[in-house]
């Protein structure tokens, strides 16, 4: 089974144990170097704040914002939206649990 | 404006219910040092401040205080959500649970609600920023206390 076909995947997933297993690691990877990247860049913003100079923050803060976009949009290609900015043909910010719920997500 | 992500800063799964853990840490959600203070704090004192860098600073961590917020209202439904009316009574939350249920209101430890005037927004940014520093100063204490 693909990413895509399995992807409602979440700790209470239907799909077999191996696959179930598979898919959550690859999934919580992913969503992991997300968090890293956001608060990397979150960090970088709050020192350029009063660094604007700083040309070796600010190439860092660009490498990051390259690589957050190119993996915020593969995993919500196949996970659902992280913002409501992501268009979608069919509503799918109901569908996965909230951050409060979601455990290691 | 903002825009939500659906997402916690950082992962927060806890497994042992502990409404008595949660009825301190919930201090650090609507409590005089806690951060929804910290974020009205800083999101107020933006309009009035002359400085461009103080101006970008207080508008970006005014906003990454309300992921910690989220964060903090996090483990304390995670710390509650589980408990029995027993330990409801018994961790003193009783009162808590009659006006609340199982929302997370913003009070302080001591159980009266966020009260604005645990901020200061002087219209002085040179007064502003010092109440930034002390209440930075107390943050750090509040987190202190907790790891004792």
């Amino acid at each position: 089974m693909s990413i895509e076909e399995n992807r409602n995947c979440g700790c209470n997933c239907m799909c077999n144990e191996e696959e179930h297993t598979v898919d959550c690691d690859m999934r919580r990877e992913m969503i992991q170097e997300i968090r890293c990247l956001e608060f990397g860049i979150t960090e970088l913003a709050l020192y350029l704040d009063t660094h604007p100079e700083d040309e070796k923050a600010l190439c860092l803060h660009r490498k990051y914002c390259k690589q957050l976009k190119d993996l915020k949009d593969k995993y919500q290609k196949v996970y659902g939206p992280l913002t409501i900015n992501y268009p979608c043909n069919k509503w799918r910010w109901l569908e996965e649990p909230w951050p409060w719920e979601r455990g290691n997500y | 404006m903002w825009t939500y992500n659906k997402m916690l800063q950082y992962p927060i799964n806890i497994k042992c219910t502990d409404p008595k853990l949660a009825k301190v840490i919930i201090s650090q959600y609507g409590g005089p040092d806690g951060e929804l203070a910290a974020s009205l704090r800083y999101l107020s004192q933006r309009f009035g401040m002359p400085d461009q860098k103080a101006k970008a600073i207080l508008n970006d961590i005014g906003t990454e205080e309300l992921a910690h917020l989220e964060m903090v209202g996090t483990i304390v439904h995670q710390l509650t959500k589980d408990a029995s009316i027993e330990e409801i009574e018994k961790a003193g939350l009783s009162a808590y649970y009659t006006d609340h249920g199982v929302d997370v209101y913003p009070q302080a430890a001591a159980g009266f609600p966020f009260n604005a005037g645990v901020l200061a927004c002087k219209g002085d940014p040179i007064a502003n920023l010092q109440e930034d520093l002390a209440a930075d100063k107390k943050d750090f204490e509040c987190t202190l206390a907790k790891k004792l």
